[in-house]
């Protein structure tokens, strides 16, 4: 059964409406300008969840009956979607968690401890947001290892020379996002891979913005690790990817213990289920997964290509238009570097003012420090305002955000 | 926008840009700083104290139009107080002194004054509220 719309191929002229169409957020007339911390959901996800719920609502690999069979297929398709999304080589690589967040937990608390010692290095860069700094400090902190930074230029991209500086120190891990969450940068995550790996490291890419703008191919990448969130890519809350390379998500201890991760529980020890069972402990979020087998169908079919290069064409379009605006600065690189976040200062207001005075036009936007403090003290910004475009985002929802900051510039003056 | 010049009336503009008592106090009986770590406003007041009154009251800090302003039109008031009256000033009493509908996610903001005071002044620990 195919959820996708016919009328949408990668090879047609992109048509927004039509997308938009199929998102019934969209009649309230909002202008959403805040994809990059949850985006809006099709039909198709919402209709394939309340399938579930309403058809063949029962648990996943227990029951020996037709209901529960029917929930677990389901439940592991998307798996196999997701496998072929990311382009990982087995299902068994592909562990379902909460959200990104869970993802860099796991690596961080079951690979991380048992490879992680003291003295030993990991590079992050100052563009994470804490879903992948807090994790490694609480690592750091444990083992007593080190943790460096890498800083970022004028434009928001990352300074690759100190990035290939410290990766000659040999350290045990490198993760980093392939798109930052709050200046949009898309890193060069092919090369820092390859640097990294070949140096010895293990390599994490925090995927949460990656994904959803422009894909990813763990395979030709070469990364170790790649997470990321169901919500950020149309996909609902509560579900969320960890890919792991076989060798590495064998040789790891389990993250919780509980019913499904198990093969045989004694009194005195447990033999763990095989990948990816060992880590999946206790009834999932089984609707969650089956949405996002839709929300995957949806983009495929739509194409990352078509989409990347859609908001290519918007971001140009909205730094156009954003330099009308007297005192507006965009930080963060324009494309082809960009993937449609925008973390814009006003100067004189503060960005709550800025996004308080949006909200009375209807336009949602994210303001604040965007998870990444040590990012918004490098930048020495209490917070930005930051607008983020999705595959259905238009034109006019980037003018009625210009109208409205003209509005809080105004009345600031 | 009509409505926006509601929400941002002009005296909070003005107390935004033109903060009343604003700065250190030299010889300060009580200082004290709130930060509000989801949006980064920062309070502080300096208080100089003389016989249970507030003879002089001066605040620092940064931040949005909402938690500046709330602040400075707190020193106005505190300025002269007698400290058991200034203990009596509720949230509300600050919300009302606003004169504008304060939405859920800008509460705090609109009270971080009120926290100085009542965390620094007053010697209490800080209560957390539900909102």
């Amino acid at each position: 059964m195919s959820t996708l719309r016919s009328e949408i191929t990668s090879s047609a002229p992109y048509d927004v409406e039509a997308i938009r169409k199929d998102f019934p957020f969209f009649e309230s007339g909002i202008a959403y300008l805040d994809s990059t911390s949850t985006t809006q959901r099709p039909r198709q996800v919402l209709d394939a969840m309340l399938e579930y719920f309403t058809r063949y609502n029962a648990n996943v690999h227990r029951g020996i009956y037709r209901t529960s069979m029917e929930a677990s297929a389901r439940y592991e398709e998307t798996r196999r979607k997701v496998r072929d999304l990311i382009n990982a080589k087995s299902v068994k690589e592909i562990i379902y968690t909460r959200n990104l967040t869970e993802g860099v937990n796991l690596v961080a608390s079951t690979w991380g401890r048992a490879n992680v010692r003291a003295g030993d290095l990991i590079v992050l860069t100052i563009m994470e947001h804490h879903s992948n700094i807090v994790p490694w400090q609480i690592l750091a902190e444990e083992k007593g290892a080190r943790i460096e930074y890498v800083d970022i230029d004028d434009s928001g991209q990352l300074r690759l020379d100190q990035f290939y500086a410290l990766v000659e120190r040999g350290p045990k891990m490198v993760a980093f996002a392939q798109v930052s969450n709050t200046l949009g940068t898309i890193n060069p995550y092919r090369e820092m891979t390859a640097a990294a790996k070949a140096a010895g490291a293990t390599v994490l890419i925090d995927g949460a913005q990656g994904v959803p703008h422009i894909g990813i191919d763990v395979r030709e990448t070469g990364c170790d690790f790649y997470a990321f969130s169901g919500h950020k890519m149309l996909g609902p809350t509560g579900i969320g990817i960890l890919y792991g390379r076989r060798e590495l998500l064998e040789a790891m201890p389990p993250y919780q213990g509980g019913g499904g991760q198990i093969r045989s529980v004694f009194l005195d020890h447990t033999d763990y289920a095989e990948l990816p069972d060992k880590f999946e402990a206790g009834t999932p979020a089984i609707a969650e997964v089956i949405g996002l087998g839709a929300a995957v169908d949806y983009l495929q079919g739509v194409g990352f290509d078509a989409i990347h290069s859609y908001e290519e064409r918007l971001s140009d379009y909205a730094f156009e238009a954003l330099s009308e605006v007297d005192g507006l600065r965009v930080i963060g690189p324009p494309t082809p570097q960009q993937a449609g976040v925008l973390s814009l200062d006003l100067k004189g207001v503060h960005p709550h003012d800025v996004s308080t005075i949006l909200d009375r036009h209807d336009v949602c936007v994210r303001a604040g420090h965007h998870c990444a403090m040590p990012l918004m003290h490098r930048l020495d910004v209490p917070g930005t305002t930051r607008a983020s475009f999705y595959l259905y985002t238009t034109r006019e929802e980037i003018d009625r955000l210009v109208v409205a900051l003209h509005d809080a510039k105004r009345i600031f003056s | 926008m009509a409505l926006d010049d509601q929400f941002y009336r002009e005296y909070i503009l003005d107390h935004y840009k033109n903060p009343r008592n604003f700065g250190r106090l030299e010889g300060a009986d009580i200082s004290h700083e709130e930060y509000n770590p989801l949006c980064g406003d920062l309070v502080g007041m300096d208080f100089r104290m003389q016989d249970g009154v507030i003879e002089d009251v001066r605040f620092h800090g940064r931040g949005c139009a909402i938690s500046q302003a709330s602040a400075s039109l707190m020193t106005e008031r505190l300025k002269g107080m007698r400290v058991e009256d200034a203990r009596m000033i509720s949230k509300e009493e600050v919300l009302d002194e606003l004169g504008i509908e304060i939405s859920p996610a800008r509460l705090k903001c609109a009270l971080l004054s009120l926290k100085v005071l009542k965390v620094g002044a007053y010697g209490l620990a800080g209560e957390e509220d539900d909102e």
